[in-house]
Order: structure tokens, then sequence, then C-alpha cells
């Protein structure tokens, strides 16, 4: 007989381990499926996680598509550690692409070294703009920041649209919804001839580091750390509840808007109607996926951003439904909710000694 | 003997040459690349029935569905042309830039392009069909059907292609009906059932009882039908899904351009061009109409059709005159395709303003 208890306390090991876990569940299920709906599930899987990295153009497109899910994901970890449910990253990314695309269309036909810095520096402005609505509504009206920040992502799209279509439109594109090109001095450079990756993966790699930093080695962090385990006690301690709110969002806002500016200076090179195919919502699995933890982050932005590649090349190669792609994201999302149960609880053997 | 020796090498030669060509043009691949599922009913499931077409014809082909029109437009399409494939549709506006990009780097691979206007390198072709033939159709339907002269319109984004179609969807309706006036709600989307059911709704509500759409999904014509209004379907034949509703539908005809175009490509005479067909070379077709149109009406409708298909009739035919009462087009004559591709100003009897 097995009977289920209840730990003492929540297991390290484990807390570690059920991201592995999910994974692994993931892929079974996904052969299950594969194998229901008529394809050779091996193969299947192959096609989906081996054959889009299996030479340098595949794997610098793995980058190219994990460097904004990184990003978001970072910033979202300072929201979810603290207890701030920030869901609106995909609003403040395509606000911050809006204000830098704004600013790079001002360039259009300029060069210059200058223009790059400006140009980022106002995509991260601009998403700690967004961002900052449902902080400060939080703080000083106690609205609900997950309903402020959900609806913000739908004005943003709005806008944007607004912006493509009418005033921004390129006069010489005969009223289609899309902007000038950039020049090439609003543009990342690329860090291989050839290859899609750009300097923006620089941007990914600098916020893990700095998120890294301040989650274990700073004061902040700690405010952090208490309060999102318990907001009474981060209240009885004396620290500035308010202050932080709006600083985790304003971090997580620079980081989305920074993932925009990635999207429209690098691979893309203008303003149109999509500029991100929803990293501000895939990103939230890949916070969680990642334990919130930086490290943890890298590897969850990989695994997911090859669920994207992988259903292309299924589609490609078997003529699978390339939608299995977002299936295979919410199965990992759901075991790993699912798998979370065993860091409370575990299995006992009735009859052994312990 | 030497005569059959003779005989047969000639015959043997014939027979490898006949295999050789076959092979050939069995070898040709063609991809596709869609905006939407190819369930939509709409759009993608129109370009998916072309794709089967060609397949019929005996061609390879792969389609690639829900491709976003972001970054990840461009990896699909170098994926394609990296993995054998001949020539490679890309099948929605937004795919303008990646497929002018991708074709400089596969020189040897033919591109075409939808409903787009940029040819950068000798590989790349486009194309479109002149839908607005299909509403001057519908708006001769719709102006003898109303009865409270209100016609309803949802309609996708402020874009040429959309403003076209509701100028000359009014233009044909004001011709049997001078009274009538064309109501519009932007859905700001393709597809997405529940915002074009809401917006059917809001223009039914508003004494619309004819409603014509420029999204692609079903659900207008389905909530036409539970309010009693008539309705037309979108790209493909909607009848089946609102059968009191829908008075007819314009369908997107691809099929037998693709079958051409990889036919071209399979026989070496492939070249760049811009293709903007109609009524007349069966891009653009009008499914089987209802039986609660009075039967002369089907009888102009017919006519107009085949009027439409000679050039006999224009669907922008002047005069025309913008909400503001100035002339767009002298009596007389006809708007050129230089003003139907940009053509953003409404004409007379549209009721509100083109979002900006």
């Amino acid at each position: 007989m097995i009977k289920i208890v209840k730990r003492d306390q929540p297991s390290k090991a484990i807390f570690f381990f059920t991201p592995v876990l999910a994974i692994f569940l993931t892929l079974i299920a996904g052969g299950i499926i594969f194998f229901i709906l008529g394809f050779k599930p091996i193969e299947a899987l192959k096609f989906f996680f081996i054959v889009p990295i299996a030479d340098k153009y595949g794997f610098s497109e793995l980058l190219l598509k994990a460097t904004p899910l990184c990003l978001i994901a970072i910033g979202l970890s300072f929201c979810f550690k603290s207890n701030n449910w920030n869901i609106g990253a995909e609003g403040q990314l395509t606000f911050g692409a809006i204000v830098s695309g704004g600013v790079a269309l001002l360039f259009y036909d300029q060069e210059g070294f200058y223009i790059l810095p400006i140009v980022i520096l106002a995509g991260a402005i601009g998403g700690m703009i967004y961002a900052s609505i449902p902080a400060i509504l939080k703080t000083y009206f106690n609205t609900n920041e997950i309903l402020v920040s959900l609806m913000l992502v739908y004005v943003s799209k709005l806008i944007l649209d607004y912006l493509v279509v009418g005033p921004w439109s390129n006069p010489e594109g005969f009223n289609f919804p899309e902007t000038r090109q950039f020049s090439d001095s609003a543009r990342l450079p690329l860090l291989f001839e050839g290859l899609r990756i750009h300097a923006g993966i620089f941007l990914a790699l600098a916020a893990v580091v700095i998120s890294w930093f301040v989650f274990y080695k700073t004061y902040l962090g700690f405010q952090m750390k208490v309060s999102g385990f318990s907001l009474k006690t981060a209240k009885y301690a004396g620290y500035k509840g308010k202050k932080m709110i709006i600083l985790v969002f304003l971090i997580s806002g620079a980081c989305a808007g920074l993932a925009g500016v990635g999207e429209i200076t690098g691979p893309i090179g203008q303003l149109h109607r999509e500029v991100s195919p929803d990293y501000g919502f895939t990103a939230i699995i890949v916070a969680f996926l990642g334990r919130l933890h930086p490290v943890g982050i890298i590897f969850a932005s990989l695994v997911v951003a090859i669920t994207y590649l992988g259903a292309e090349t299924a589609q490609i190669f078997m003529q699978i439904p390339k939608y299995t792609g977002q299936v295979f994201q919410g199965m990992i999302l759901f075991f790993l909710l699912a798998s979370d149960y065993l860091l409370f609880f575990k299995f006992k053997f009735i009859g052994s000694k312990k | 003997m030497h005569k059959f020796l003779i005989r047969s090498f000639v015959s043997s030669l014939v027979l490898l040459f006949t295999l050789t060509v076959a092979a050939v043009a069995k070898d040709v691949k063609a991809a596709f690349v869609y905006i939407g599922p190819t369930g939509d009913h709409g759009w993608t499931y129109q370009h998916d029935v072309g794709r089967k077409a060609v397949e019929d014809a005996g061609f390879k082909t792969t389609y690639v569905e829900g491709v976003p029109e972001s970054a990840d437009a461009e990896r699909v399409l170098r994926q394609l042309a990296n993995s054998g494939h001949d020539i490679i549709f890309t099948t929605s506006f937004g795919y303008m830039n990646p497929t002018n990009k991708v074709a400089k780097e596969f020189p040897n691979v033919k591109f075409e392009h939808a409903t787009g206007y940029k040819r950068e390198h000798p590989n790349v072709a486009t194309y479109a069909a002149r839908f607005y033939e299909g509403r001057t159709i519908l708006g001769t339907i719709a102006g003898t059907m109303t009865k409270s002269n209100v016609i309803g319109y949802v309609a996708s984004f402020p874009i040429p292609e959309v403003i076209r179609g509701i100028n000359s969807f009014t233009l044909a309706a004001q011709k049997v009906n001078p009274n009538i006036k064309t109501k519009i709600v932007w859905a700001f989307t393709w597809y997405d059932p529940g915002k074009e059911a809401e917006a059917a709704k809001a223009l039914i509500d508003q004494g619309a009882d004819v409603i014509a759409q420029h999204t692609d999904s079903t659900a207008i014509v389905q909530m036409a039908e539970k309010a009693g209004v008539y309705a037309f379907g979108q790209a493909s034949d909607m009848d089946k899904f609102a059968p009191k509703a829908v008075l007819t539908s314009v369908e997107n005809n691809w099929g037998p351009y693709y079958v051409d175009r990889v036919k071209a490509v399979a026989n070496g005479t492939w070249s760049q061009k811009d293709t903007w067909h109609g009524i007349g070379d069966g891009m653009v077709v009008i499914s089987g109409l209802d039986s609660q149109m009075p039967s002369d009406l089907q009888a102009k409708v017919k006519k107009l059709q085949a009027d439409l298909a000679s050039g006999k009739v224009h669907s922008f035919t002047g005069p025309i005159y913008d909400q503001k009462g100035n002339l767009m087009v002298a009596e007389g004559k006809t708007a050129d395709d230089g003003m139907l591709a940009g053509m953003m100003t409404y004409v007379k009897g549209v009721e509100g303003d083109i979002p900006k």
C-alpha cells in the first residue's frame, strides 16, 4: 500500500527536479499524441526537438527565439518573486517597441553611432512607462494588477494598430499597415554573417547576471523574497512595500520593452501589426519553468523556444499540424504545476520502517 | 535485324525522353505559407483548396499554417527554400519583406507573394484577386433585398483592399436603390469569430437587414441566421453554415493560378509578373444564388456577372463622388488600377469616417 504524506518542509531537491520531470512527462505525452494522430512518435519527436537545431543556422534561430523569452522572463521573475502578478509583459513589450520604433523612425534617413543607443533606451523607457500604470494603480488605488496589466496588453496592440495604419504608415507603402524600414544605424548588429542572431542576446545575458546579483546579494533581493513568502512579515519588518512594488514593475517593464526593441531593430527592421508572437505571455511559462531562477530561466527559454522551431519543422517534413507547438507549451506548464504536488507531499510505502 | 535495332534504339530513346520529362515535371515541389489555420473556412482554407489542386495536378506540396507575420516568417521561408522546394507561395500581406529578403538568398527558388507590391528580385512575383468585382454583385443583391435600407458591413482593417470593397459594394447597391446607407463596423481583425459576431450583432441592432463582411470566419453569417437577416459568405461558399441567411458567397479561387504557376516552373517558363485577376479569369467566383432571391434579380445578377467578366461593366464607373461630394471619377471614365490600389476615401453613401 502507498500512502500520501505531507512533507514537513518543501523539498529543495524536488524544487529543481520537477521542471525536468515536467519536460520528461511532456515528451511522453507528446509521443502518445503523435501516435494517436497517426505519426511515428520517435520520428516526430526527432523532427520536433533535434532536427531544428542540428545545424549552425538552426542553433542561431534557437538563440534568436530564446532571447526575448529569457529577457522578459527575467524581468517577470522580479515581479513574481515579490508577489506582484504582472501578466501584461506583452503590452510592455509592445509599448516599448512603439516608443523605440517611433524614435527609430525619426532617424529613418540618418546614419550615426548615437542612434542605436537612443533607440534602445527609448524602448526600455517605453516598457517602464507602460508597466508603471498597473504598479501605480496598485500601490495608490489598490487595484488588481493582474486585470490592469492584462487589459493594457490589448490597449497597446490597438495603439500599435492605429499608428501603423495611420500616422506612422510608410508614405511610399500604398497605405498598407507598416512603417518605413529603419536605417541601418538603428538596427542591432548581427553577430555572424548569414545568421540572424544579433547583439540583443547580450542584453538578455546582462539581465541574467544583474538579476542573479540582485536576487541573492542585495537587500532589495531579500526584501522581495520576504514579501514573496509573506506580505504581513514584510510589513512587520518595516519594508516600504509601495516603493518595492513600483521598482519591480519598472524593472519588469524595462526588460519587456528591451525584448520589443530586440525584435523590431533585430530581425524585423520596421514596425508593423505583429511585432511579437505573444512572447510576453509565453515568457510567463518560461519564468515558472525556470523556477524564477536566472540560470533556470536560461534553460527554460531554450526549451520553450525549441517548441516553436520544432512545430515548424514537424509540419514541413511530417505534415504534423503546427499548433502542436502550443500544445507542448501548455503541457509543460500543466505537468509542472501538477508535479509541484510532490513539493509538499511524498509517497510513503506502508510496511516499510520509515 | 538492323532495322529492328535502330527502331528499338529510337523507341527507347523516345521512352527515356518521356520518362525524363515526366520525372522533371513530377519533381517540382511547391510550398505554401499560411497566416491562419487551414480549417478557418475563409482565407487560408481557400488557399489550401488551391494547394490541393496543385497536388491533383501531380505535384508534391508542403504547407505551414499559422505562421505569424513576426520575425518567424523569415525562418519558415528560409527553411522551405532550403529543403528542396522550387516555388513558394506566401499568402498574406505581412510576408512581403521576409519574402523579398529570402528570395535574394535563393535565386533559384521562385517566390509568389499574395496581395503585396514589392518585387525586388527577378524570382519574386505578386498576385491578388479583384474581389471588388464580387462585391459589386453583392451590393446589387443587398440593395435589392433590403427593406430597412440600412446595410451593415463588418470590415477588418482600414487598408485600400477593404476600402475598395466597401466602395464597390456601396456603389452597386446605390445603383439599384439610391436610398441605401452602408454602416461600417471595424472589427480590427481578419479572423476572430467572437469579435466578428459582436460586430454583426451591433449592425443588426442598428437596423441593418443585410450584412456583408470582409473578415474570414463564419460567425457573421451564423449571427445573421439567428437574427433572421441576410448575409453573404466570404472567401468560401458559406451556405451550409447559414442556409437561410446566405444569399450567395464570393469565393476566392486560387487553384487555376497555382497550377499554372507550378507548371510554369516545371516547364521552365516561369517569369516574374504582377497578376490581378477577377471574375473574368475565374479567380473570383460567385457561388450559387439562393432561391429566396426573386428570379428577375437572379437574371440581373447573372448578366452583371457576365458583363464584369467580359469587361463591359467596370465596378468603378463614373460619376463617382466621395463623402464630401468631390468628384472622384468623371462620368464615362473608370478608375484605373493605380487609383484602385491606393484607394483610401469612402464614396458617397457610406456612413462614418475611415479610422485614422
